[in-house]
């Protein structure tokens, strides 16, 4: 053991708070030395990606620490489980995934956490402040949590994250310190057309984009407009975090890091400059699609999942038509309640909208066992659809995902990408 | 011969298997076969159980260790894993097989250059980080 720990760590690593605290504790200081970590940081918040069933292992390891009687240290939400706990029929799959999906999601809230159920976080008011020190996992909610709050979160697995909640610690490394979050690439976006950075189809492929080439590094965004929304920037995150190890992009004049190019860079040169070019991203977009085929059997939406903005501009498109297509919107409770108060939700669902809550169509066997080609305005879904649910994908917009779903066939607005 | 730094304590041997691209075990690489199962990865079907598994860096999800301790547990493991830049999330799901009283596997930090230099078929990983190709047994 090579990292530093305090009189009240010690404590916990020999056991004083109990068997589960001691476990945590060992693979926390395992952890930190794999990541030649000096100390552990306090944090103030935690967000558990593990509770979502990829197998026994993830029971086993969670039942584990309820068995030690763990209890959670500060205050954590949870990821997406695999399970819709409020609509359990709409689940297909086996008796013992689903056994063992509930096993594993009820011993997260044995250990104290809040039963968000959602991979956005930050949709159910678990906001930290601008340079807090938190430990997230799920690849989306840490780029977000580091990028768009200001936060500090290096990426948490499964595990990991559990034991950062249980101790109330996390290594003292990576984007917990400050010099690590100066970019040290410049992203230039600024030839796009603006017409183009108003759309939010523009941003997951933009992300996509953008994780192939700075891979794990910190960038800067130049040349984004200063009113570019809270969710474009989450679906830029999203697919950045999916073909990229992206926990922290800043976007000039927008994320609070980020006053100004400068500022991102910390006022150093940047080691490297990136220019975005209608071929990139022409290519970016035809990467997001397995098929070329003008077939569609499927919709799927809302990962991350779907916030109240993105509902809203769903029933917009769909302007009281029906669909014919089988459409998945996935959420989170929280917002899935606002939803139901307005009335939104029963609309949604006389549209022929299937709201999936606390899971998604890509974690958790929802979609026709039929198969087919699944549509898709996620830049995530689009990445890890066809490895996880045997569908192929195409990549379009919100509008065009709802007006394939109505017309039965794939339609596509191709004029938005002209540049 | 090449000292890697160790980051989980062990010893193995296998066939090298170099991936060529940084990949994401949650959904590129496939519990129940031990096969690289993400269709866009340049080494889709490659078989990593058994294999001293050489990744250049992984990418994606943090769901990542979850399926590396399915991989030990399926036994559809590699037999050793040499990373090109260290990470906590696939490593990690080894440490928590190691608690959870299952078998664990070999994991080094090794610079990428080096790996492009080990030579092709088994190689041996042993318990101090050294890697031996099969001619300097």
């Amino acid at each position: 053991m090579s990292v530093q720990l305090t009189q009240e760590e010690r404590a916990r690593l020999d056991g004083q708070h109990g068997d589960a605290v001691a476990m945590a504790m060992r693979i926390l200081v395992a952890s930190a030395d794999m990541l030649g970590a000096a100390r552990l940081v306090e944090i103030e918040s935690a967000h558990i990606d593990g509770c979502l069933y990829h197998g026994d292992g993830g029971v086993l390891f969670a039942e584990a620490l309820v068995a030690g009687g763990g209890r959670v240290a500060v205050p954590t939400t949870l990821n997406v489980g695999a399970l819709d706990l409020l609509h359990p029929e709409l689940i297909r799959g086996d008796a013992h995934h689903a056994e063992m999906a509930r096993r594993q999601m009820e011993a997260y809230l044995t250990m104290g956490c809040s039963p968000t159920w959602t991979c956005a976080p930050y949709q159910a008011g678990h906001r930290p402040a601008p340079g807090e020190q938190v430990a997230w996992g799920e690849s989306n909610a840490v780029a977000f949590a580091n990028s768009v709050l200001g936060a500090r979160t290096e990426r948490y697995g499964d595990f990991l994250d559990a034991c950062c909640a249980l101790t109330g610690r996390a290594p003292l490394h990576g984007l917990h310190i400050e010099e690590n979050r100066g970019a040290t690439i410049l992203v230039d976006v600024r030839p796009a057309p603006a017409s183009l950075k108003a759309r939010d189809v523009f941003y997951p492929v933009l992300g996509s984009w953008l994780g192939l080439q700075v891979g794990r590094e910190v960038c800067v965004i130049d040349g984004l407009p200063r009113d570019v929304t809270e969710d474009q920037l989450k679906a830029l995150g999203a697919a950045a975090a999916s073909t990229g190890s992206v926990a922290l992009f800043h976007v000039a004049g927008v994320t609070p890091e980020a006053p100004s190019v400068e500022a991102a860079l910390h006022g150093r040169e940047p080691r490297t400059r990136i220019l975005l070019t209608p071929s990139s991203l022409r290519e970016a977009l035809d990467r997001l699609s397995t098929t070329r085929a003008p077939q569609v059997d499927a919709v799927a939406v809302g990962s991350p999942h779907f916030s109240d903005a993105e509902f809203q501009a769903l029933s917009t498109a769909l302007a009281g038509r029906r669909v014919r297509l089988p459409f998945f919107a996935c959420t989170g409770r929280e917002v899935f309640a606002r939803l139901e108060a307005s009335g939104a939700a029963a609309r949604l669902r006389d549209a022929g909208v299937e709201i999936v809550v606390d899971t998604c169509v890509v974690v958790t066997p929802i979609l026709p066992a039929s198969g087919g080609v699944l549509m898709t305005c996620s830049g995530k879904f689009a990445h890890y659809g066809p490895a996880n649910t045997g569908y192929e994908v195409v990549f379009g917009g919100l509008e065009d995902c709802v007006e394939s779903a109505v017309e039965g066939t794939l339609m596509r607005d191709e004029a938005v990408w002209s540049w | 011969m090449v000292r890697g730094r160790v980051l989980v304590r062990g010893d193995a041997s296998g066939p090298l298997v170099r991936l060529s691209h940084p990949i994401s075990f949650w959904g590129g690489v496939d519990p129940k076969t031990g096969l690289v199962c993400d269709p866009r990865h340049p080494d889709h079907g490659t078989r990593i159980a058994g294999a001293a598994l050489a990744l250049p860096g992984t990418v994606g999800s943090s769901s990542s260790s979850a399926v590396m301790l399915e991989l030990i547990r399926e036994g559809q493991a590699p037999a050793g894993l040499i990373m090109g830049s260290a990470d906590a999330i696939v490593a990690l799901g080894v440490v928590v097989a190691g608690e959870l009283g299952l078998p664990t596997l070999p994991v080094l930090q090794v610079p990428w250059s080096a790996v492009e230099a080990l030579p092709e078929g088994r190689i041996d990983i042993a318990e101090d980080g050294t890697i031996r190709g099969m001619r300097e047994r």
